[in-house]
C-alpha cells in the first residue's frame, strides 16, 4: 500500500534521515521503533507531507506521491495522528471531529457512525472546546478525526505517550479493532514493546535516520530489539 | 439628560466608525498576524469605488434610480478591495509569512504605491461624493436632539458586518476551516485543508471589509488619496488594544476608545482629547499587554 524508497528529509541545513526504504502492505500493522532522537516523527512528518522528500520515492498504492503537498496525501488517503495530538484548541470537540471530514472526496457532511461509536465519550463533550480536554481525551479525539476519513494509510506517532493508563487500554483496543477489520494499513510508532508484540505484522527498527533491522516479529530476536531501544 | 443621550449617541457614532475601518484589520492582523500597513489604502480604494459607482449611476442611469447606488457602492467596494487584498496576498504577502518586519516594510510600500495610483488616476485633491437623499436629515428625538442618519446608518451597518463575519467565521464550513489553519496550519493541512487557498480567502475578506468602510466613509466627507493614513493608526489602536484574535475584543477595543474620546473632547479641545486616548490606551497596554480580551495561553500550547 506504502512503498518508500531511500527517503532522505530534514529540517533546514540538518539532514535526519539518510535513506528510509520501507513497505506497509495493506491492511497490516507495522511498527516502528527505536530510541529518541533517530527520526522516527521525522518520518511521520516526511510521510505526511509537512517536510519534503528531498531524495528518494513514496508511493502510495499505484500512485507515486513523492512531490505531493500535505493537503494532496490527505485527499490521496493519508491519516494522521500526531505526537501531541494537536487538537485545535480554539474550536469544539464537534468542530474538530468535522474536520477530520476534510480529506474525503467526494465532500461528506456526516460524521460516520461506526468511528464514533469507537469513542462513545466524544459525543457527549461535542459543545465543550478542544484545548479543554484530558490528554487521553485529546487522544480519542485525535484518532476519531483521523478516521473519520476512512484513510488507506494510518499513521500513529506515539498515540500513547503521556496518557493515562485506563485511556491506554482503551486505544489499544482501537488500534486492535482496525487491524481486525482489516480496511486500513498502520504505521505504528511505540515505545512498548509488550504492545507492539501484540499487534505488530511486521517491524522496523530505526537508528541515526536510517532502518537498522526489520523482519516479521516472530522471525526477529526480540533482544536485538531490546539493544536498540537501551540508550 | 439631554447632553448625556448626546454623548452616548456621538460615543457610539465615533465607535462605529472605528469598529468599521478595525474590522478588516481584526481579520488580516488579529486572526493572520499580518501587520498591513496597506489596510489604509485598501479603505482608500472602497471610498474611490464608491466615488466611481456614483459616477457611473450619474452617467449611465435613470436620475430616479440614483438614490440606489450607495447599496451597488456597498457591494462595489467589498469586491474591489477583497479583489485588491486577494491579489496582494498571491503576489506579496504569501511570501512573507512569519516575516513581520519585512511584511510591515512591503505594505507600507504597498500602501504608498496605492497612493501614488489613486493621484495619478483621480488626481491628488480630494473628491466628493453626494450622499443618497434618503441619507440626509436626521431622527428627531425631541426639540433639540436630531440624530443624523449617515450616523445611525454606520451605527446599523457595522452591526450587519459584524453580524456577517460572526456567522462567517463561527457557522460555516469556510470558517471553520479559516479557525482550523489559524489555530495550527500544519495539522490543517495534514487533514486536507487547502491552507494557502484559505489565507488567500481570508485576507481579501478583510480587505474587502476595509472596503466596506471606505465605502461608509464617503458619508463623513471629502475623500482623497491619503485618506486611509488618517483611519491606520486608529484601526491598530483599536485592535491592539481589544486584543489579538477575537472579534468581541475588537468591538470592546472600539467601543472603549469611541466613548473616552467623546467624553474627553467635551470637557477639554479634541487634540487633547486624543492624547488623553493615547495615554490611557499607552498606560492600559503596559498592565495588560495582551489587550482587553486575551486567548487564554494554556490552549494555545
Amino acid at each position: 500500500m506504502l512503498k518508500l524508497q531511500g527517503i532522505e528529509s530534514g529540517y533546514g541545513e540538518s539532514a535526519v534521515l539518510r535513506g528510509v526504504s520501507m513497505v506497509v502492505d495493506p491492511a497490516k500493522v507495522v511498527c516502528l521503533i527505536g530510541r529518541n532522537g533517530v527520526g522516527k516523527t521525522t518520518l511521520m512528518r516526511t510521510l505526511t507531507g509537512q517536510l519534503k522528500i528531498r531524495q528518494g520515492r513514496m508511493s502510495l498504492g499505484e500512485q507515486e506521491v513523492t512531490g505531493w503537498d500535505s493537503v494532496k496525501r490527505a485527499r490521496g488517503g493519508i491519516g494522521y495522528v500526531p505526537q501531541g495530538r494537536e487538537i485545535f484548541p480554539q474550536l469544539t470537540v464537534k468542530e474538530n471531529l468535522l474536520l477530520g471530514l476534510e480529506p474525503c472526496v467526494p465532500r461528506s457532511k456526516v460524521f460516520p457512525e461506526d468511528v464514533l461509536a469507537l469513542f462513545p465519550v466524544l459525543p457527549q463533550m461535542y459543545h465543550r472546546q478542544g484545548g479543554d480536554l484530558s490528554g487521553g481525551q485529546q487522544q480519542q479525539l485525535a484518532f476519531a478525526r483521523a478516521l473519520a476519513s476512512r484513510p488507506k494509510v494510518l499513521l500513529l506517532d506515539e498515540p500513547t505517550e503521556g496518557i493515562q493508563p485506563s485511556i491506554v487500554e482503551e486505544i489499544q483496543d482501537v488500534i486492535r479493532g482496525i487491524k481486525a477489520k482489516g480496511e486500513t494499513s498502520v504505521i505504528l510508532v511505540e515505545q512498548s514493546i509488550e504492545f507492539v508484540r501484540s499487534v505488530a505484522d511486521y517491524i522496523y527498527v530505526m537508528d541515526k535516520g536510517t532502518v537498522v533491522a526489520e523482519g516479521v516479529q516472530d522471525a526477529i530476536d526480540m533482544e536485538q530489539f531490546e539493544h536498540y531501544l537501551t540508550v | 439628560m439631554e447632553m448625556t443621550i448626546l454623548q452616548v449617541f456621538n460615543g457610539l457614532s465615533v465607535s462605529s466608525i472605528l469598529l468599521l475601518i478595525a474590522l478588516g484589520l481584526a481579520v488580516t492582523f488579529g486572526l493572520m498576524n499580518v501587520i498591513n500597513m496597506a489596510h489604509g489604502e485598501l479603505i482608500m480604494i472602497g471610498a474611490y469605488s464608491t466615488y466611481v459607482t456614483q459616477g457611473l449611476f450619474t452617467a449611465y442611469m435613470p436620475k430616479s434610480w440614483f438614490d440606489t447606488y450607495f447599496i451597488a457602492a456597498l457591494l462595489v467596494s467589498f469586491v474591489v478591495a477583497a479583489l485588491i487584498g486577494w491579489l496582494l496576498e498571491m503576489i506579496l504577502i504569501r511570501h512573507l509569512y512569519g516575516r513581520p518586519l519585512d511584511s510591515l516594510l512591503a505594505t507600507w510600500g504597498v500602501g504608498m504605491m496605492l497612493q501614488q495610483i489613486a493621484r495619478f488616476i483621480f488626481g491628488a485633491p480630494n473628491v466628493a461624493v453626494t450622499s443618497p437623499s434618503w441619507l440626509n436629515g436626521g431622527l428627531a428625538i425631541t426639540s433639540s436632539i436630531v440624530l443624523p442618519y449617515k450616523r445611525l446608518f454606520i451605527i446599523v451597518l457595522v452591526a450587519l458586518v459584524l453580524t456577517a463575519m460572526y456567522l462567517y467565521i463561527y457557522r460555516t464550513v469556510q470558517g471553520r476551516r479559516m479557525r482550523a489553519v489559524m489555530q495550527n496550519r500544519n495539522m490543517a493541512g495534514c487533514l486536507g485543508i487547502s491552507t494557502r487557498r484559505v489565507d488567500g480567502l481570508t485576507f481579501a475578506i478583510g480587505s474587502g471589509i476595509a472596503g466596506i468602510a471606505g465605502c461608509a466613509l464617503t458619508l463623513l466627507g471629502p475623500i482623497g488619496p491619503s485618506i486611509g493614513t488618517y483611519y491606520i493608526v486608529d484601526a491598530f489602536m483599536v485592535v491592539v488594544l481589544g486584543g489579538v484574535g477575537k472579534l468581541i475584543g475588537t468591538v470592546a477595543g472600539a467601543l472603549g476608545i469611541g466613548m473616552f474620546n467623546t467624553l474627553f473632547e467635551t470637557y477639554t479641545s479634541a487634540s487633547i482629547g486624543k492624547v488623553l486616548v493615547f495615554a490611557l490606551i499607552v498606560a492600559f497596554l503596559q498592565w495588560k499587554p495582551r489587550g482587553l480580551v486575551a486567548l487564554r495561553t494554556r490552549s494555545l500550547d
